[in-house]
């Protein structure tokens, strides 16, 4: 299972890249993994705001429809517009296929995400 | 019922910590675990979901050849004298017309109407009846036949736990089959049966039916027996291109094909008429049914609801249990959608008062709270080849 350094991790296997007072937001390799083939992903507007761990896209395979929580609050500055005709991307390429890009409301709630180390032992617990 | 609604924490834990004592292991459990199969609870049974992938397992099915196991399916039998009449008294469809070695699909139903289960009725003899009922009904079917075998002379017996089944679905089905038998397949016609085949040394029953809509056939032997006929099939069936497949894709295939799933497009609240399958209800059947009278009344009176196909054309997939509105009101709910693997487009059932099941007409389903639009379509998905 990939997981990329710097980036940070939730439990629910979605990961944010910082970039200032900015972030990227995806899934991991983890969930593009046990979500299979994926053919459909939801996005929010740009200036949406979510609350942390409050869904802001849904992500579906052929079979399941997945909510994905922001990890932290933040307002949506950008969405993956090349998602909505090529879904597939999330499996091609989580890492580099982000889902939105925010601004972080309070760069403290990093802290209570893992880091690319604590996700690798937190993967390796979980199997 | 599948419901895949989850979040991925939760998926992990149905896939590694898939140790409920309370799911059953059908005697192919070993092999899906071998062949990394993502193991989950489905109706009490531990099964594979996937293995590969859903979708190249679509395909392989719709283009060469899947292998199903369907180990979990219930078996009754219904031996004696009055056993075609017990079982014609029981079911919509008119078991008097089949003849030895010959199936048929028929729904069993409550005296309102609503269904108790649908299934396949294999006749043996004309005093030897075998019923295939889904897994997750067996239970409650059992007991509902035992229950009205009144003044009957037949003798009833779920033997659903000495029994292991495959199916083996697609185009290249009989070729492969063919690699391990004998027996002339060519004389097993549509809905019929054989048994006691030899397949790669096991001793088999084989018809074929199937829940794909693809040709194919569904093999009956014991728990040992069955684990061999698995990894026979799946080893001739190598230079076709064959898969093992799981439940995911034995859903999207079944319902490409406007195949119903109880508790879906039938059910207990939902009657045969309504679901769109009347050609299987034989209102006109010498003799009485359960349900007859209900059925009859409500067919007279005219459908207040209906099962219509539908395509979407905004964006989105539709699921089961969504909203469909017009107008802003209320006019029925989705039974299942999908983004169907071999139309590349997502289509749905969905039960909707009859005005509005014309096709063509333009409804719209709510996703998540925000309505898409739709329109309705043939539930006939699938272009027979």
């Amino acid at each position: 299972m990939k997981v990329v350094k710097g980036l940070y991790y939730s439990n629910d296997h979605e990961w944010v890249k910082v970039d200032g007072d900015e972030a990227y937001v995806g899934i991991a390799d983890f969930a593009q993994e046990h979500l299979g083939d994926i053919v459909y992903v939801e996005l929010p507007e740009v200036d949406d705001e979510f609350a942390k761990e409050e869904a802001f896209s849904v992500v579906e395979s052929v079979k399941a429809a997945s909510d994905i929580y922001l990890p932290v609050s933040g307002k949506v500055i950008a969405v993956n517009e090349a998602l909505e005709d090529e879904p597939a991307l999330l499996n091609a390429d989580p890492y580099e296929n982000w889902i939105i890009k925010i601004v972080l409301n309070d760069k403290a709630e990093l802290d209570e995400l893992m880091t690319s180390e604590d996700y690798e032992k937190f993967l390796a617990e979980e199997e | 019922m599948l419901t895949f609604k989850y979040r991925f924490n939760i998926v992990y834990i149905k896939i590694k910590r898939s140790d409920k004592v309370t799911a059953k292991k059908t005697p192919l459990y070993g092999e899906h675990v071998k062949l990394g199969g993502n193991v989950v609870d489905y109706a009490g049974w531990f099964l594979p979901v996937q293995y590969t992938g859903l979708i190249p397992e679509h395909e392989a099915v719709r283009n060469a050849a899947g292998i199903f196991d369907v180990s979990h399916m219930g078996e009754i039998t219904v031996k004696g004298k009055d056993a075609v009449a017990f079982v014609d008294y029981l079911m919509t469809n008119d078991i008097t017309k089949i003849v030895d070695n010959q199936i048929i699909y028929t729904l069993m139903c409550y005296p309102d109407g609503g269904v108790v289960d649908d299934l396949l009725v294999y006749r043996y003899e004309n005093n030897y009846l075998y019923l295939v009922v889904n897994a997750s009904n067996t239970g409650k079917d059992y007991a509902w036949i035992l229950e009205h075998k009144g003044d009957f002379d037949v003798e009833i017996e779920n033997i659903s736990d000495s029994v292991g089944e495959v199916a083996l679905q697609g185009p290249f089905a009989q070729k492969i089959l063919q690699k391990l038998t004998d027996f002339d397949l060519d004389k097993i016609e549509f809905f019929h049966l054989q048994r006691d085949i030899s397949v790669d040394g096991v001793n088999c029953m084989i018809s074929r039916t199937g829940y794909t809509g693809e040709d194919g056939f569904e093999i009956y032997a014991d728990n040992e027996g069955i684990v061999k006929v698995w990894n026979s099939v799946l080893e001739a069936g190598k230079e076709f291109g064959i898969l093992p497949a799981g439940l995911g894709c034995r859903d999207t295939l079944r319902f490409e094909a406007s195949l119903p799933l109880y508790g879906h497009e039938i059910s207990q609240e939902i009657t045969p008429l309504e679901g769109g399958f009347k050609y299987f209800v034989k209102l006109d059947k010498a003799a009485d049914f359960i349900g007859k009278e209900a059925l009859n009344k409500q067919w007279s009176e005219g459908l207040k609801r209906k099962l219509a196909g539908f395509e979407l054309i905004g964006r989105g997939i539709a699921r089961e249990g969504m909203e469909v509105q017009k107008d802003g009101v209320i006019i029925g709910h989705v039974t299942t959608g999908y983004m169907s693997p071999t139309l590349k487009k997502t289509i749905g059932n969905a039960l909707l008062a009859s005005e509005f099941t014309e096709l063509g007409t333009e409804i719209e389903v709510m996703v998540r709270n925000k309505p898409v639009k739709a329109k309705v379509i043939s539930k006939k998905f699938l272009k027979k080849k």
